[in-house]
């Protein structure tokens, strides 16, 4: 059952009906996460990769195609899952540790357990000492740390990031994405993550799914082999560049990107 | 001859100038309006004097204050009645308010009736439908409180409504990824979320409700202190007319600050509640 994938998404497509006529967003697309494995949704703007995410956590209908997580099809909201927008969408009226904790009390997963926790995951990326400050007196990458905290705090087999650094500073974003390949490597759990930067992609995941522009289809899956943990000075190895440089190609021959 | 740089001498001067800057802040915030006040009465008591403008035209604020100081108890008493009247108003309208948001929100069927009326019953003016309210339910308490109670609602709906229908849909994803019950949900997130607009609409009614009080009272009452203001202007006193007019104000201005008093309670973490004026937070 293990070697079967976790999250299998099979010809899923996604039309929307506007007054313009029908718009493609997702078109025949299909993809698979192991148990455990890091894999990133990459594309330009507009590629649906959001919407793809949004689907596979249940939040969207698709329109047609099928997406499964462990074993069972997806038609309502998934609840085994942390997820991680853009945006931290943190509650103004709760301290960054009450933040934190509104996962777990959705749950049910109250008492001291489920405080020790929380402590212990915002230690873990460096929140110890702002538990009880308001998002308002947070930075940016703090607000963003204490989303994925509490997309952690209740053990999720499955974690969705949509762009999640995409909002923050270059500095900030390499300290995330360090402290998330740390987080990952202790925990293994299943993750989706959506992003459009190459290297961010290349550097955390065992598997990357490139997208073509507008309709979303699958353009490559790239096995990722660096070893692990990987460092920041390792993007300017030989090795992470032939990654980047084969994504680029990609983009470029799309016409994603251009030149001259 | 340069001094050598101390950081820490720095530091402590930035700080304590802040420290100065936020007690004069706070010090000048309550002593400016009343020096402001000060110095137009004093004007006002000059160019009076000084012009010789007859009382009944406009009296000096001297001949006021002994009017507010020897008729207190009747200005207290009218104030009373109008006080009372303000207050059931006022509960009326978020007891009937908050539930009508609640189901526009909820319910579009409902919306889609309602709304049209709601919008129809502000459309008609109230000083109009005052004189019926006389007719049907005569001088006594309770047509003053319906007429501030109709011109006081509407800003509590509409404020609700919008206050509740502006939240992300991302909180909703977050709430239904989380398997947050409905009720939850509601008292979690849409709620608090929509406070701040509410309050906006609880603090525009309270000023209205004062409003709908003194009109009731126009059209036919036989106490409360739009009762008193037109016995006044009748007699021609027209610095009771004045004391009258300050006795109002002095209502209206203390339910104000009860109503903000309480949102500074309720949602301490919101901007309305930290910063009053732009830059400054009081």
């Amino acid at each position: 059952m293990d070697d079967e994938a976790f999250v299998r998404v099979d010809r899923l497509s996604k039309v929307y009906a506007t007054r313009d006529g029908p718009v493609r967003a997702l078109d025949r697309v299909s993809l698979s996460a192991h148990r455990g494995e890091f894999v990133s949704i990459l594309g330009p703007s507009g590629c649906g990769k959001s919407t793809l995410m949004m689907i596979v956590a249940g939040l969207l209908p698709a329109s047609a195609g099928l997406v499964t997580v462990a074993g069972r099809p997806v038609t309502s909201p998934i609840t085994d899952v942390g997820i991680v927008f853009q945006n931290p969408v943190l509650l103004d009226w709760r301290s960054a540790l009450g933040n934190v904790l509104l996962q777990a009390e959705a749950r049910r997963l109250t008492g001291a357990a489920a405080l020790a926790r929380a402590r212990r995951l915002m230690e873990a990326v460096g929140l110890s000492g702002f538990e009880n400050r308001y998002p308002h007196e947070l930075s940016g990458g703090m607000r963003q740390r204490v989303s994925l905290c509490r997309a952690l705090i209740h053990d999720p087999a499955q974690l969705l990031m949509d762009e999640p650094f995409g909002a923050l500073d270059a500095l900030t974003r390499d300290q995330m994405v360090v402290d998330l390949q740390r987080l990952w490597n202790e925990r293994r759990k299943t993750v989706l993550f959506i992003t459009h930067s190459v290297a961010e992609a290349v550097f955390l995941s065992d598997r990357v799914v490139v997208m073509t522009p507008r309709p979303g289809r699958v353009e490559r899956v790239l096995d990722i082999g660096l070893p692990r943990p990987r460092t920041l000075a390792m993007r300017e190895t030989p090795e992470f560049i032939a990654y980047t440089r084969q994504i680029l190609e990609l983009f470029l021959a799309r016409g994603v990107l251009k030149e001259g | 001859m340069t001094e050598p740089l101390d950081i820490e001498a720095v530091e402590a001067r930035l700080q304590e100038a802040l420290v100065r800057r936020a007690v004069r802040a706070r010090a000048t915030a309550v002593l400016y309006p009343i020096l402001v006040a000060a110095a137009l009465a004093l004007l006002w008591e000059i160019g009076s004097r000084v012009l010789h403008i007859p009382t009944f035209l406009v009296p000096a604020p001297s001949s006021v204050v002994s009017v507010l100081g020897g008729k207190a108890h009747v200005l207290v008493r009218h104030g009373w009645t109008s006080t009372q009247e303000i207050v059931l108003g006022y509960v009326l309208s978020i007891v009937v308010g908050i539930p009508l948001a609640l189901g526009i929100y909820f319910w579009p069927p409902f919306a889609r009736s309602v709304y049209p009326l709601l919008v129809s019953s502000q459309a008609v003016p109230k000083t109009a439908i005052a004189p019926v309210f006389v007719v049907w339910f005569g001088f006594g308490l309770l047509p003053k409180v319906l007429i501030a109670f109709l011109i006081a609602f509407f800003p509590i709906v509409i404020n609700t409504v919008i206050g509740l229908a502006s939240l992300e849909a991302e909180k909703i994803y977050l709430a239904r990824s989380m398997a947050m019950g409905p009720l939850s949900t509601f008292f979690k997130i849409r709620l608090p979320h929509a406070l701040p607009s509410i309050f906006g609409g609880l603090k525009i009614a309270i000023t209205l409700a004062v409003v709908g009080a003194v009109v009731g009272e126009f059209v036919g009452a036989d106490a409360g202190l739009g009762h008193l203001l037109l016995e006044a202007n009748g007699a021609m006193d027209t610095p009771l007319l004045f004391a009258g007019l300050v006795g109002l104000t002095v209502i209206g201005v203390v339910f104000f600050l009860l109503i903000e008093t309480a949102e500074r309670l309720a949602i301490p973490w919101h901007v309305s509640s930290r910063t009053t004026f732009k830059g400054e937070s009081l």
